[in-house]
């Protein structure tokens, strides 16, 4: 998995990637998705495949939050970025497209510093050399 | 649907529960509630010898301790002043009372230990269900509503764009807020729309804000500044990029972590964002045509007094 840094840095430049809007947003979404696997899997849990209202990213929010209520803190986040995806893919010829696009990026990226910071403050660590889990499992 | 005229009649006079941040760093919010009371003819009477809600420093150790913490301010506004309704601006406050009311509705242990601490600091016990806690948009949204904000300020705020933020803590966790998600009338857990509303009513023009709940990652102001440093950044950012002037807050913890961290973004970060940051109690008294002294802009960190020239707010 990639670190939060190169998260970071590809959604940064997802305006200037050479996508359509359609696929910026469903990249985003992936990337939402991205960011939720790294706190289930540093929880040392395996992410869900399910979809909850049509979306893989709401099942794993769900399952994020399973006994961590503090972490409903970021439900909207994910639910603003789903909304975006319906949005830009219902009116992709909309005028404001490209300011949706921007806006959903914008909220992909709240979403990984709160999930990063909350790894943080948990003790999890960034994922890969030094998650919680990973680290007890190697000794 | 939610009784209009009951919940009018009874938000008229109530208790009021600034906490402590509004004694503080939210002194604006203070003065600006204050203000707008005066001016709208509603009563508030201040808890008397109120305490701290338990916020999150109590809440953390040992939350039962926080639930007595809460209820003792319950108590002396329902049982010793005799009030129906206790309101509290501070998103926390607000959060904390709700939440003592919720855990000694639901869970005996939060009760007992209630009963024996209230009996050790020899004041009356609360009992979940002797008042009703609101925020201060429950507060407006009832007593005065939209109809009545359009009646008296002549949509005063005219060509002011605004992104309403409302912080994760008004809305989390559903649970504790049986009265939110009941259809018209009543505030939405997913899509708060109680700040927008009034604002609109007032003429402001709110914006399309991605982040109105998102977190200000107040909690980690101290053990990870980075981080929320960071958070308000990417929400002042977004705000911009909406197409806002100013950012409407109710809370003094999201307020001040605006305000500080817009300074630290740039110290920091070298990221600079101009969007003002205001009460939205304060764009209400300006819209009543209260002045801005008496609504506390001048102590803003984020200076409002030339935005409120601009738009012609005063």
């Amino acid at each position: 998995m990639r670190s939060f840094a190169e998260i970071e840095a590809e959604i940064d430049g997802i305006a200037n990637a050479g996508l359509t809007p359609q696929e910026a947003v469903a990249r985003l979404v992936a990337i939402g998705e991205e960011i939720l696997e790294h706190w289930i899997i540093a929880r040392g849990e395996t992410p869900t495949l399910e979809q909850k209202e049509g979306f893989r990213l709401l099942a794993l929010h769900r399952q994020g939050a399973k006994g961590d209520p503090s972490f409903n803190a970021c439900r909207e986040t994910a639910r603003e970025l789903a909304y975006h995806y319906n949005l830009i893919t219902l009116e992709p010829d909309h005028p404001d497209t490209r300011k949706r696009v921007m806006l959903a990026a914008m909220v992909a990226r709240h979403l990984c510093l709160f999930i990063s910071g909350k790894m943080e403050v948990a003790g999890l660590g960034e994922f890969c050399c030094s998650s919680r889990p990973l680290r007890a499992a190697g000794g | 649907m939610v009784d209009v005229t009951e919940k009018a009649r009874k938000y008229r006079s109530v208790a009021y529960y600034p906490g402590c941040a509004l004694e503080g760093t939210g002194h604006a919010y203070n003065v600006s509630t204050k203000a707008i009371a005066k001016e709208l003819k509603l009563g508030l009477k201040e808890v008397k010898n109120w305490n701290c809600c338990g916020a999150m420093e109590v809440k953390n150790i040992d939350p039962k301790l926080q639930t007595y913490l809460s209820s003792r301010v319950l108590s002396i506004a329902a049982i010793e002043m005799g009030h129906e309704v206790v309101m509290a601006p501070c998103n926390g406050c607000y959060h904390n009372l709700k939440k003592a009311e919720y855990d000694l509705a639901h869970d005996p242990e939060s009760v007992e230990v209630t009963e024996r601490l209230s009996k050790k600091a020899g004041h009356a016990t609360y009992k979940a269900g002797q008042v009703e806690t609101i925020h201060a948009l429950d507060w407006l949204k009832a007593t005065v509503g939209e109809d009545g904000i359009k009646e008296r300020t002549k949509g005063k705020l005219a060509g002011l764009k605004v992104a309403n933020y409302y912080g994760c803590m008004y809305v989390r966790p559903r649970h504790i807020f049986p009265e939110k998600d009941k259809g018209p009338g009543s505030e939405s857990t997913t899509k708060p729309h109680f700040m927008d509303d009034l604002l609109a009513a007032a003429g402001a023009e709110n914006v399309d804000f991605p982040l109105k709940t998102a977190c200000c990652g107040g909690a980690h102001t101290l053990s990870d500044s980075d981080t929320s440093t960071k958070l308000v950044l990417n929400i002042l950012q977004a705000a911009e990029a909406s197409g806002a002037d100013v950012i409407a807050t109710e809370c003094p913890t999201c307020h001040t972590g605006l305000e500080m961290h817009q300074v630290r973004a740039e110290k920091r970060f070298g990221k600079k964002t101009n969007v003002k940051i205001m009460y939205f109690t304060q764009l209400l008294g300006l819209a009543l045509g209260i002045r801005p002294r008496k609504l506390g802009i001048q102590s803003n960190i984020s200076d409002g007094m030339e935005l409120v020239v601009e738009k012609r707010l005063t």
